[in-house]
């Protein structure tokens, strides 16, 4: 079956294609799926229900609307022995829950450095200093008067995965693949904004500045800066959460989450990098001969199976079967996605859904009639560059076990007969 | 360095429309240099940004116990997960490298210039310039840097060499990593058969998750997933009768007094899940004799207080609270006090609606 007929194909079309190429056993599984039938009528139907009585919640009854009291279960969550406390911690998005590539506003993981800062709109300043023609600062009012544009990033932090290099650790694609989201930004390129300042030739760095209680500092190269850094003061259509950075955040489409303050405060411009904290100490990847990467700023292209998955067992039993996931690429925009059923000896292209856009999160998915047997399933994402996403053999060889940051490598989830999957490692 | 340089500025080239060479708006104001002096404090590897100042490491010792120690230890061993300021010298080839200051950070500048802006965790600048200079002597002899009569200045900053100085590089995946990663997928036959060689479950340290516990329980014994293992978020509560004996409390004082709790957050906690941290869990605080949480290891003078029979009241609370080390000399809580009446009144209330 050619790539074209999966991304292309009306779904009868690919689901009979990735049976014949699958080559599965389809008749059983096919069979004992389309005999369900009912022996007694379903109460559901032929009982009268309360909700179709009696009369619900009135307009109002939320002003400001939550899931339904059935989805409570979808929440962040944290790893509460990874940190000393939670003002200067992580937690995770439920990325097993969702679908589409937009992540909601209420699940985008969070990461403090000193708890989230709590920020009046009126109390919001931002300024520009250093090598400029003029050092301003500016209210949230006059950030609102620059010509604005809309994006969809995702942010990931360097970490993400990071308890997974020595070994399969954590049971859940949440824990181990969930500090991404996936947002669509409005706000005001940089571009603009520092043209307002005009910065002089030799302003060739840019360090961004929280005004939370860690006052965040990143060096951020010029070149990066003029090319898609935006400030943000909306997410998905409304402001900022406190937890994202309210009222104003800094993106750095592509490149790893620490960088994208969150409270932005400052803006300076200089001649060197600042070798901050956050650029020396942590956000630097150590290598096995004890010397280290610094300024590791790309998010490399990268997959994953949010379900079936540890926190999603397939619950149906055999039959026809939703594999779904997400695959990412600070390089641009992902051209396929394959699927392996058997810890990547043999691949079947994956069907890519919904937006294509750069350094945006891609839904894919791979319908397949699964026979119940036991599968070593994985997702492999091929970016706009041809770069094809490594297994963690691969990068192990190179990187060592000890380098935390920037693990991209392939996942594989064990799928036992009863339709669990556990996170296993391969060889 | 230069080669991605190179490769960044021919892309911006190509991608930079001609809103880079846009008219400003004339949008913002100036920013007066006090300002910017307020909030500049970046230091860099070359000293620019250095205040004038010195502190020695005496000084510095002293100023580290008192504020830093209840968490990175008095050796900057680092307190239960804390983070550890010193030692793992020759670690970082090693299996379970250990990177500190001493044995990972390459300049000193980043020492000087992370107190400054973050430190004491809870209570960022609250250091003075001699201060943060003091502290970052203590740190360098912590690390066996310099020696105990060493005074750290703006004037020999320089003139100190972190031991791991050379132990970095620019990013290299563009040549050590890209050309090996980019190749025609493989799709048949790309290795032998293989076999599972780890698993997760032998570790099991993934948080509790009562969803998919459940999920799992139904795929290993059919039928229909259970209600989610979470309280529903709007579940009607019955309302609480009022005790008669309590004064109410007003629910915008209470909240006000959230808010300011926050200060304490970084050492205590309250409510259903709340443990001992840095500090006691405060849970039944008001009405509870000083010194008697479990399992917490308090101050000879806090002890001895609570066994001289101290109890935190409104009034107790308030005057600790006002002035920490003033109230109960030789306690060892590293807050500086709250100053605010308000403030105090507010968290008191909050601290007393979770007291009930
Ligand atoms: C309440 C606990 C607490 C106190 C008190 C405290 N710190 Fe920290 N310290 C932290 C935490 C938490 C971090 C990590 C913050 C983050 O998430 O980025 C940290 C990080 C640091 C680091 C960076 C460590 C690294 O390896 O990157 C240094 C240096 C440091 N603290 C110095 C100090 C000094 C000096 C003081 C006293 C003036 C102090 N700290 C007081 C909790 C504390
Ligand atoms: C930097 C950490 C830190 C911060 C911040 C902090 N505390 Fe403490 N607190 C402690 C420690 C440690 C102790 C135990 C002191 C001792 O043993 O001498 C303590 C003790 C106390 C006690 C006495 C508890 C008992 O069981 O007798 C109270 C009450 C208290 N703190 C309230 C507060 C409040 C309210 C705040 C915020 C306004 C606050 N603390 C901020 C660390 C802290």
């Amino acid at each position: 079956m050619s790539e074209e007929e999966t991304k292309e194909g009306r779904p009868g079309e690919t689901r009979r294609g990735f049976l014949r190429s699958a080559g599965l056993a389809v008749g059983g599984a096919a069979l004992a799926a389309g005999s369900a039938r009912a022996d007694t009528p379903d109460p559901l139907i032929t009982e009268e229900q309360p909700w179709g009585q009696y009369l619900g919640d009135g307009v109002d009854a939320h002003p400001y609307g939550m899931p339904s009291r059935h989805e409570a279960h979808v929440v962040r969550r944290n790893v509460p022995w990874l940190t000393a406390d939670t003002t200067s911690s992580i937690n995770f998005t439920p990325i097993h829950e969702l679908d589409g590539i937009i992540t909601p506003n209420g699940v985008c993981f969070e990461r403090h450095h000193g708890g989230a800062a709590d920020i009046a709109p009126a109390d919001y300043r931002l300024m520009i200093n250093g090598l400029v023609e003029r050092e301003l600062v500016f209210t949230l009012q006059d950030l609102m008067r620059f010509p604005r544009e809309n994006h969809v990033y995702f942010l990931e932090c360097a970490a993400n995965g990071g308890m997974e290099w020595r070994g399969a650790q954590l049971n859940g694609c949440q824990f181990t693949h969930g500090m991404i989201h996936n947002v669509m930004y409005t706000g005001v390129s940089l571009r603009t904004l520092l043209a307002e300042a005009g910065v002089k030739p030799e302003g060739t760095w840019l360090l961004a500045e929280g005004a939370d209680a860690a006052h965040m500092t990143r060096s951020i190269p010029m070149e990066k800066a003029l090319d898609d850094c935006m400030i943000a003061f909306k997410m998905n259509g409304e402001a900022l959460r406190t937890e994202q950075g309210y009222p104003v955040r800094l993106l750095v489409p592509g490149w790893e989450g620490n960088m994208w303050v969150k409270w932005l405060r400052r803006l300076e411009v200089g001649d060197q990098p600042w070798y901050h904290r956050e650029e020396t100490s942590k956000y630097t990847d150590l290598l096995p001969d004890g010397r280290a990467r610094e300024f590791t700023w790309v998010m490399d292209c990268k997959s994953i199976i949010t379900s079936p998955s540890p926190q999603m067992p397939i619950l149906h039993g055999a039959g026809p079967t939703v594999v779904t996931g997400l695959a990412w690429s600070g390089r641009g925009t992902i051209e396929r996605v394959d699927i392996s059923l058997d810890g990547g000896v043999n691949w079947q292209p994956a069907r890519i859904d919904g937006p294509s856009l750069p350094k945006s999160m891609h839904r894919f998915y791979f319908e397949f009639d699964w026979d119940g047997s036991e599968l070593l399933m994985q997702s492999r994402a091929v970016d706009s560059t041809g770069y094809v996403q490594p297994t963690k053999d691969q990068l192990r060889a190179i990187r060592g076990t000890e380098s935390i940051y920037h693990n991209n490598s392939i996942q594989t989830w064990h799928i036992n007969t009863f339709g669990e999957a556990e996170n296993v490692e391969v060889s | 360095m230069s080669k991605f340089r190179k490769a960044l500025l021919g892309a911006a080239l190509i991608a930079l429309p001609a809103t880079a060479l846009a008219e400003p708006l004339g949008l913002g104001r100036p920013a007066l240099p006090e300002e910017v002096a307020a909030w500049d404090i970046d230091v860099r590897p070359d000293g620019t940004g250095l205040p004038v100042g010195s502190g020695d490491v005496s000084t510095g010792e002293a100023l580290f116990e008192e504020n830093c120690a209840v968490c990175h230890g008095v050796f900057g061993e680092g307190v239960d997960r804390w983070p550890i300021l010193a030692g793992g010298e020759d670690t970082l080839a090693e299996e379970n490298p250990e990177k500190t200051v001493g044995s990972y950070w390459p300049y000193l500048s980043t020492v000087y210039d992370y107190v400054n802006r973050a430190m004491p965790f809870g209570n960022a600048r609250s250091l003075s310039n001699d201060d943060v200079y003091a502290i970052t002597a203590y740190i360098l002899y912590l690390n066996f840097i310099v020696d105990d009569d060493f005074t750290l200045s703006n004037e020999n900053f320089l003139d100190v060499e972190m031991p791991n100085a050379q132990g970095f590089f620019f990013d290299d995946r563009e040549t050590a990593e890209i050309p090996l990663f980019t190749h025609e997928p493989c799709m048949t036959d790309c290795s032998a058969p293989v076999s599972i060689s780890a698993h997760a479950q032998v570790l099991d340290v993934t948080p509790e998750d009562a969803a998919a516990a459940e999920r799992r329980r139904a795929a290993r014994e059919g039928g229909e997933v259970a209600a989610a293992g979470e309280a529903p978020a709007e579940a009607p509560q019955p309302e609480a009768a009022p005790q008669p004996e309590e004064p109410a409390l007003d629910p915008a004082l209470v909240e006000a007094g959230a808010r300011v709790f926050r200060r304490c957050q970084a050492c205590h906690q309250v409510g259903d899940t709340a443990r001992n941290t840095v500090g006691p869990h405060l849970n039944g605080i008001v009405g509870r004799t000083a010194g008697t949480v479990e399992d917490f290891r308090y101050s000879p003078a806090l002890t001895e207080a609570g066994a001289g029979g101290l109890t935190w009241d409104a009034q107790s609370l308030a005057a600790y609270l006002e002035n920490p080390r003033g109230y109960l000399p030789g306690n060892r809580m590293a807050f500086p006090g709250l100053p605010g009446e308000e403030d105090r009144d507010a968290l008191i209330a909050y601290l007393t609606s979770m007291s009930r």
